[in-house]
């Protein structure tokens, strides 16, 4: 399996009064197709380790690549091309654009690829079909419940055919049900050979994971493989 | 390039909050109303009194005798003087750059009902001109013609009456020409009736008046070689002033005045008055302009602070564009496209409101009920007026969009 996410010896530390060593020396490799937690305490880090796998913050000193590519000193610019080809993001809160219905905001990565509307709408209505939505697509995010909203953020994580899907507490705002039902729409993107990193606090969910980072005051205390565990955990049957 | 999903959503962020779009919208509407109002209430004005001297000849001055303000070569202070028609003579051979000099008699009548045809009657003022007055205070006809060289030269007995003379002396529709009136006892033909209108005039409303030829009234009113007054044109590149001190200066010498007495000859200079009148607009224009564009300004400040809030408020939804690909530079248009859609809208509607108001004025003021586009901006200051708004428009949004285009997607999305 090929390297698509190598971290070398990363430092971050934010200076917001005293300084705060928030990730201390990080190496870490992710193959391709994996899905990974990382778990820790509120502190250790794990969001900060998130937010640059996510270019959506810098680190101070170390590597990065994603996809072979060195991520380092990007303009604002460069970062947002490869967050649009690259990344798809998935939030605790959804965050969905309120003033758009499910299938607009499916579609807005798709948007910021200047995709016309007519071709980003068809194809985020297949996705929104894929999972389960389709009859939801003209609904707003406020006629919908949690778990829909949940599978609105994940197709439009999926849908600009990022490498890699970032999770930030995936679950964090769903009743044990509809966590599962998530969890089991993650599992099955994961198995199309989606490489995919989920930040939890939930051993629940991270037992469902190949891999488990346990993060603690930003080092990595230890990865546990749990591919056995996992596989017999779920039936997975690959989505559409 | 048109982006339906841009518009698409500048319509939707402006009409999420409708009472707020439309009074920050107000500001600029009625900033660049009050511009427009006050540069078409300025115009007008400027055009209305201008009209009134239209039919004068601007490069020319008008002077007639006064009372001596110095003793002067045994002459005691407070004399009254006369010009005659030796001191015309004189101005027409030796002032450079006169064009043209028209004498005029204005004899003064105490007698009521002293214009007489048939049963009709009616108290006017009879003037002596030269055929050439018509040069510098132009009227215009409704029936026949003004005086002509052939009337001054053979003293005929005709007159070129005022509409309002006419309105008294003949029927409504009658042709009055080669008819005869009664002008303080002696018949005169009539040959002409001139309209006269608001327009300004020297020794009375002309549609009041009655010409006769100069040299005719000289000798039936037997005033010798008495001038009351005259006019003055200027040659074309010359300076009315130049020619009035050259004049002034003959005349003094003429009738032993003193070089420094200035009540001794009055005089009105069209080209000063012009130029008063000039500056006086300059000032209101320039007045409507500030006013206007501070209001205005005002309008634009309140657009660009709406804009601030708009995107505090849309931090997260900024953040979460951010986050999916949208580039600093997209956001930046974004808001940019929002402030400059308020703006132009609004700024536009106040220029349309701005016209209306102005067209309606003019058909109000109009006599017969057409527009007159005497209160009304001209075509370059809608143009003016439109650029000012887009260019406002843009620095509007520049600030917001700045400020939208530096949020950075891990603090907007830390906002939750």
């Amino acid at each position: 399996m090929s390297t698509i996410i190598k971290l070398k010896n990363i430092n971050k530390t934010y200076y917001n009064g005293a300084p705060l060593h928030v990730l201390k020396g990080i190496d870490l490799e992710i193959n391709r197709g994996e899905l990974v937690s990382i778990m820790g305490a509120s502190g250790s880090g794990k969001s900060t380790l998130l937010n640059i796998l996510g270019i959506l913050d810098n680190y101070d000193t170390g590597e990065y690549h994603l996809n072979n590519e060195l991520i380092k000193n990007l303009s604002e610019t460069q970062a947002a091309h490869f967050r649009n080809k690259l990344i798809g993001f998935i939030f605790q809160s959804f965050n969905l654009i309120s003033f758009k219905n499910a299938m607009e905001n499916v579609a807005l990565p798709l948007y910021y690829q200047k995709v016309s509307r007519k071709a980003r709408n068809k194809i985020a209505l297949e996705y929104l079909d894929k999972l389960g939505l389709k009859e939801w697509a003209h609904h707003m995010p406020n006629e919908l419940s949690g778990g829909q909203k949940q599978r609105v953020a994940i197709a439009r994580a999926l849908i600009s055919k990022p490498q890699i899907i970032l999770a930030d507490e995936p679950t964090g705002a769903l009743d044990s049900k509809t966590s599962a039902e998530v969890l089991e729409v993650l599992k099955k993107v994961n198995a199309t050979g989606m490489t995919m990193i989920i930040v939890t606090h939930e051993s629940g969910v991270a037992n469902m994971t190949n891999k488990i980072i346990r993060l603690k005051d930003g080092i990595i205390e230890k990865i546990e493989d749990n591919s056995e565990h996992n596989i017999s955990a779920f039936g997975i049957q690959n989505i559409k | 390039m048109f982006d339906l999903d841009r518009w698409n959503e500048i319509f939707i962020t402006i009409s999420r909050n409708k009472v707020r779009s439309i009074l920050t919208a107000f500001g600029v509407f009625w900033g660049i109303f009050m511009l427009v109002a006050l540069l078409g209430g300025g115009n007008g004005l400027e055009r209305s009194i201008s009209k009134n001297f239209s039919e004068l000849a601007t490069n020319s001055c008008f002077l007639w005798s006064g009372r001596t303000s110095e003793a002067y070569k045994g002459f005691r202070k407070g004399r009254r003087w006369q010009i005659n028609t030796h001191d015309i003579d004189v101005i027409k051979a030796t002032v450079k750059g006169l064009d043209e000099i028209s004498s005029m008699l204005m004899p003064w009548s105490a007698a009521t009902d002293n214009v007489v045809r048939g049963e009709k009657k009616g108290t006017f003022s009879a003037q002596g001109n030269y055929a050439n007055y018509d040069k510098i205070d132009k009227s215009t006809m409704m029936f026949g013609r003004y005086l002509n060289d052939m009337d001054i030269q053979e003293h005929r007995k005709v007159c070129m009456i005022g509409s309002r003379v006419y309105e008294v002396l003949f029927n409504r529709g009658e042709d009055p020409i080669g008819k005869d009136i009664r002008v303080d006892g002696v018949y005169y033909k009539v040959i002409g009736v001139g309209e006269g209108g608001d327009n300004m005039s020297f020794n009375g409303d002309k549609r009041e008046m009655i010409i006769i030829p100069f040299t005719t009234m000289q000798k039936l009113y037997n005033v010798g070689d008495r001038v009351d007054a005259f006019f003055a044109m200027a040659k074309s590149g010359v300076a009315v002033s130049e020619v009035q001190e050259q004049i002034e200066t003959i005349l003094k010498t003429n009738h032993s005045i003193a070089p420094n007495d200035k009540q001794a000859i009055n005089s009105f200079n069209l080209e000063e008055i012009f130029k008063q009148i000039g500056y006086l607009f300059l000032g209101v224009n320039v007045l409507a302009w500030i006013v206007g564009f501070g209001t205005l300004f005002a309008g634009i400040i309140g657009v660009s602070n709406i804009m601030m809030v708009t995107v505090r408020e849309r931090t997260q939804e900024i953040g979460i564009r951010r986050a999916l690909g949208a580039k600093p530079s997209t956001i930046m248009t974004q808001i940019m496209s929002e402030s400059f859609t308020i703006t132009a809208i609004a700024g536009f509607l106040g220029i349309s409101f701005g016209v209306l108001v102005l067209q309606m004025f003019d058909l109000a003021i109009s006599d017969d009920g057409g527009a007159t586009s005497v209160f009304q901006i001209s075509f370059f200051t809608a143009i003016a007026a439109a650029l000012i708004i887009i260019i406002l428009g843009t620095l509007a949004g520049l600030g917001p969009a700045f400020r939208a285009m530096k949020i950075k997607p891990i603090e907007a999305l830390s906002e939750e």
